[in-house]
């Protein structure tokens, strides 16, 4: 069992770095890999966390739910990237501006 | 459901539906809007006959639709809702007439009449609300379609005045709507009954109970512009004649002042609420009102302010009439709730025929000014003495109902507040008489308009001189049956105690 | 008639449109129109079928919770889906007329899509079928933000983006230990099977923030105003009156359903958040002086409304929350399409110059203020029935601060709708071009608003279709 937790720690720990790097870094794509980076942490957790004893198949319904968060992950990818080259066309910048239209 | 369960909502809906027809007409379609007008103020007036001769022989007219679990929308006519429904109809019809001739020519009429009509719906539903939320709906109803009368014109000045009124009346009706939910929590019930429903819950809601009091009439002495929440009220002067007219005598004031009988009789029931001693601190705000107004109006050289700072101080005499804890008293308020009404309407109509047709805004500019507009004056005159209080008008009776209450009551201080305040009364009223009846006019008014040789347009004059002839009537004819003050008699056996 | 599958419909309904819409662009307006009626019918044909049935439950494929994907409606879903269908067809209306041709066809097929994301959210009976709904949801809903163009509307919509993937996340990675600690993912299984743990209390709080990020609660409701009020008008109607309410629904599902009832603390502090947000909404709307930004502000503080009622907990303050949900969704959607109006009209939106305009289109300004009322809580509307109940509920459990809060609430409401509506009467003389605005766009704006109106009118009806299936979980009313 301990070796699932081990993953599920280590995905635990991704899902934090990636936050950690979205909220400190400016720089668009830098952002987008950190979500990315979190969204890999997510789904090393739930791949860890569908294993059951020692020997038996692992549960498949997570590992469902893996490909298809993977299917949504490539596509919220695209769309940033596209975003962000857009951004950067139209700013100059691919940074989300600091002054907040407020 | 028969026909005794829609007429209370037909009455509403009368002018409701010919305000929202009449926002949609273009501009020009100035007979239309007229033949509109008209017909929905002379159904409204016939369908309130209809109910007084209904409720006379002891028809029940109710309409109850639901609202909420638990709660309904209700309409309904009793003996109270039908004074102040027929006071406010009867008194509407003159109005339309009025602002039919004073508006002919501006700009945005459709909006005017379409807001005047929402606002004589949301009144005639405050009349008629047979419990507190229905009557909650109706009253911020009145707010919201009075708020575009107010700044009509469009000016800075009208506009200040808006935002006056708006906070005022916002922040009482949450007030009120605080007070309205609480006393449901304890309750369970918001349904207007004569002599209070609240009583039973004495025990062990005392203290909840004086404050909801507290609550409630915070909230509606804004709309009846008790002191210290009155000055709203002059500022509102910037607005159109009709506009005056409909908040001082029909609508805003009295709904405010009708609130409060609402309160005192049928929610709490005015011995309850006395055993409470609630009444005693309300009847004291309105004679300090009372004072206070007449003091204010005693300076004001503007003769719409004066007349709005009167009105502070008379609209107080039906509050202090409804307080005082006695049947006298309280006929002698009730009463005061219509002839209030009639008089101040008249004052309205003729200050507005002054600054229409001779340019006149001010005290100061009116010598001489019943040579000029005779009828006018005539009306005036009679108005103001009316409310100074000479017999044989209106105020006449009102005032010797409230002394003769106060005594009856034993409050005997009261005695000096109404003879102090009828002194006042003459104080700024008997000045303006003089100068207009006695004095040398100037060669010029301050901006004449012809009108041939009538002294004005005849939808000006009408209106008030009927209005004059009403207090006349209202107290030559007080004795006899169906005057308001039998209703208010009859009124008053309804809720003391036998 | 009763065996007919409407809900399965109204999801596919829309995602056939979108597809029909990207396929022949020229005709994209008609065929979303048609599409959009189509999806009005089907939740008419649920709402009947619920009426007369009970709630409902689809088993995808057949195959059947735990392993398949099912679909339940209940009172609570059919309502967010009536709603939606209202809403949305005034949209689409308006949106007929705004947008030209070039942006129609872009705008079509993702709103359709958005359409149907929404309705398989309201539809969806596991926690991981959410998610999906829920990307799908933001996904198209941040395209549409981007449609306006410009720097404003891109940065506007790339936080958004960013956002609502980060709440996503967190909501998945709540759902990962639940199925962990339960082996299913079904919300009535969930619900039967739910034992307090640490790791039940981890699930909670990670899905929690991340709904509650989406749902722009104080004080993550910064990249609110900014991506609202930068999108289109119709695209901001929608945003500000469904897409966010989507978030708010799985957090209230979760909350009645699955989460257990020992979390009185969090409660409170959902209220307190909640009672910051009507109070910072308010002052930061009254303090704007662009007409979107001040409406995208007042969405934050009607947002924070709904969370009063998680501290009180009684069923007639879920039923005020949910009212209000209704009602703002139709009266910000009215009131954003009224701006969008002037905006159209004059060209800029900027509150203290909107009397050389707001004169001249009365039907819009109407709905501006129709939609105030309720927005303001006044009788007679869908508001100020949501705010009775909020404060009966108040008054009778004895929190009677949370009064204090809606009072405050609704009088900075006052204050920043009559701001606006201020300059509608004065008496200005236009000094500029003008240009026409489609009867259409305005009709739409007023329709919805007087809908709003009308909510106030007929509460008993919605409030009955609410309790089928007892979402709040069956305590007596009252």
């Amino acid at each position: 069992m301990s070796h699932v937790f081990l993953y599920a720690l280590v995905g635990t720990g991704l899902f934090t770095l990636g936050l950690y790097a979205l909220i400190v870094h400016t720089h668009l794509l830098r952002k987008i890999l950190a979500i990315n980076v979190m969204g890999s942490g997510v789904f090393l957790v739930l791949v860890a966390l569908a294993a059951r004893a020692r020997g038996a198949a692992p549960d498949p319904v997570p590992h469902a739910m893996v490909i298809t968060g993977i299917v949504v992950a490539v596509s919220a990818t695209a769309l940033a990237l596209a975003l962000m080259v857009r951004v950067r066309a139209e700013t100059g910048r691919a940074e989300l501006s600091e002054e907040r239209p407020e | 459901m028969n026909w005794d369960g829609w007429l209370p909502l037909l009455i509403v809906l009368s002018s409701l539906s010919v305000g929202l027809v009449i926002f949609f007409l273009p501009e020009e379609r100035v007979a239309t809007r007229t033949t509109l007008n008209l017909t929905g103020a002379v159904l409204k007036l016939v369908l309130v006959g209809v109910i007084i001769w209904g409720v006379v022989h002891r028809h029940h007219y109710e309409t109850r639709l639901p609202l909420l679990p638990g709660l309904d929308l209700v309409l309904r006519a009793d003996a109270e809702s039908v004074l102040f429904v027929t006071l406010s109809s009867g008194l509407w019809l003159v109005t339309t007439v009025y602002a039919i001739g004073y508006l002919e020519g501006s700009p945005h009429r459709s909006r005017f009449f379409g807001f005047f009509s929402l606002c004589v719906a949301a009144t005639v539903g405050v009349a008629l609300a047979g419990n507190l939320i229905t009557f909650l709906l109706f009253y911020e109803l009145l707010t919201l379609a009075t708020y575009p009368l107010i700044v009509h014109r469009g000016t800075d000045a009208a506009h200040q005045a808006g935002r006056a009124y708006l906070t005022y009346t916002i922040a009482g009706g949450a007030l009120l709507l605080v007070g309205t939910v609480w006393l449901y929590g304890i309750a369970g019930s918001l349904e207007f009954s004569y002599r209070g429903f609240v009583a039973e819950l004495a025990d062990g809601h005392r203290a909840a109970l004086i404050a909801i009091f507290a609550l409630l009439i915070a909230g509606l002495a804004v709309k009846a512009a008790l002191v210290p929440f009155h000055s709203w009220l002059p500022q509102a002067m910037v607005a159109p004649a009709p506009v005056s007219a409909l908040l001082h005598a029909v609508a805003v004031v009295k709904a405010g002042a009708f609130g409060i009988v609402r309160v005192v009789y049928d929610v709490y029931g005015i011995e309850f609420a006395a055993g409470l001693g609630v009444t005693l601190p309300l009847a004291t705000v309105a004679a300090v009102t009372i004072i206070y107004g007449s003091m204010r109006a005693l300076f004001q050289d503007d003769l719409k302010r004066r007349l709005a700072f009167s009105t502070v101080s008379q609209v107080s005499y039906i509050v202090l009439g409804i307080a005082l804890t006695g049947p006298i008293a309280t006929i002698g308020g009730l009463v005061h709730l219509v002839h209030q009404g009639v008089m101040k309407i008249t004052l309205f109509f003729c200050a507005g025929n002054l600054a229409e047709t001779l340019g006149i805004h001010k005290v100061s500019e009116m010598n001489g000014v019943g040579r000029r507009m005779p009828w006018t004056m005539a009306a005036f005159t009679i108005g103001a003495f009316g409310m100074i209080g000479a017999p044989p008008l209106a105020g006449f009776i009102s005032k010797w109902y409230l002394g003769l209450g106060a005594l009856d009551a034993g409050q005997g201080w009261v005695i000096f507040i109404l003879a102090g305040s009828s002194l006042l009364n003459a104080g700024y009223f008997l000045p303006i008489l003089y100068a207009a009846w006695f004095k040398a006019p100037p060669d010029t008014w301050p901006a004449e308009r012809s009108f041939g040789r009538r002294e004005t347009a005849w939808a000006l004059l009408a209106p008030p001189v009927v209005t004059a002839l009403l207090t006349l009537a209202l107290g030559l004819l007080a004795s006899a049956p169906f005057s308001p003050l039998q209703w208010a008699r009859s009124i008053t056996t309804l809720e003391y105690a036998p | 008639m009763a065996a007919i599958p409407w809900g399965v419909m109204a999801i596919l309904l829309p995602l056939a449109g979108a597809m029909a819409c990207f396929l022949s662009p020229r005709r994209a307006s008609p065929l979303g129109l048609i599409t959009a009626l189509g999806v009005v019918a089907c939740a008419a044909g649920l709402g009947w079928q619920v009426a007369e049935q009970g709630a409902q439950r689809y088993a995808i494929g057949g195959w059947g919770a735990p392993l398949g994907i099912d679909l339940y409606a209940d009172g609570l879903s059919l309502l967010m889906l009536m709603v939606t269908a209202v809403v949305g067809l005034g949209i689409s209306v308006y949106s007929s007329g705004y947008f030209n041709r070039e942006k129609a066809v872009n705008f079509w097929p993702l709103w359709m899509f958005l359409w149907s994301a929404l309705n398989a959210l309201f539809l969806s009976a596991d926690i991981f079928n959410l998610y999906v709904t829920l990307e799908l949801l933001g996904l198209a809903a941040v395209a549409l933000v981007a449609l306006a163009g410009g720097a404003d509307a891109l940065t506007g919509a790339m936080r958004y983006l960013l956002v609502s993937l980060l709440g996503s996340l967190a909501y998945l990675l709540g759902v990962a230990l639940l199925y962990h600690s339960f082996g299913c993912l079904d919300i009535a299984l969930l619900a039967e099977r739910m034992e307090p743990s640490p790791a039940v209390m981890a699930a909670m709080g990670l899905m929690s923030a991340g709904l509650l990020l989406k749902t722009a609660l104080f004080p993550l409701h910064f990249w609110l105003p900014p991506a609202h009020a930068s999108a289109p008008a119709p695209v901001s109607a929608l945003l500000s009156a469904l897409v966010v309410k989507a978030s708010f629904y799985i957090l209230l599902r979760l909350w009645l359903d699955v989460f257990p009832v020992t979390a009185a603390g969090l409660g409170q502090l959902l209220g307190l958040l909640g009672a910051a947000a009507v109070l910072w909404g308010g002052l930061q709307a009254l303090r704007q002086t662009r007409l979107k930004m001040l409406i995208a502000y007042s969405t934050v503080a009607q947002l924070g409304y709904l969370f009063l009622a998680f501290p009180l907990g009684s069923n007639v303050a879920w039923q005020g929350a949910l009212y209000l949900l209704l009602s703002h969704a139709l009266a910000k959607a009215a009131m954003f399409m009224a701006a969008g109006n002037i905006l159209c009209f004059g060209g800029h939106d900027r509150i203290a110059d909107l009397d050389r305009v707001a004169q001249r289109l009365p039907l819009s300004l109407a709905a501006f203020g129709l939609a105030g009322v309720s927005i303001m809580g006044l009788p007679p509307s869908g508001g100020f029935i949501a705010k009775w109940l909020l404060l009966e509920a108040a008054m009778r459990s004895g929190q009677w601060w949370w009064v204090i809060i809606l009072i405050l609430g609704g009088l900075l409401a006052a204050a920043y709708v009559f701001k606006v509506i201020g300059y509608a009467f004065t008496q200005a003389v236009m000094t500029h071009e003008a240009r026409a605005v489609p009867a259409t766009m305005e009709w739409a704006a007023l329709v919805l608003a007087l809908v709003a109106i009308l909510l106030g009118l007929v509460a008993p009806w919605p409030l009955a279709l609410m309790e089928i299936g007892l979402p709040f979980g069956g305590e007596a009313a009252g």
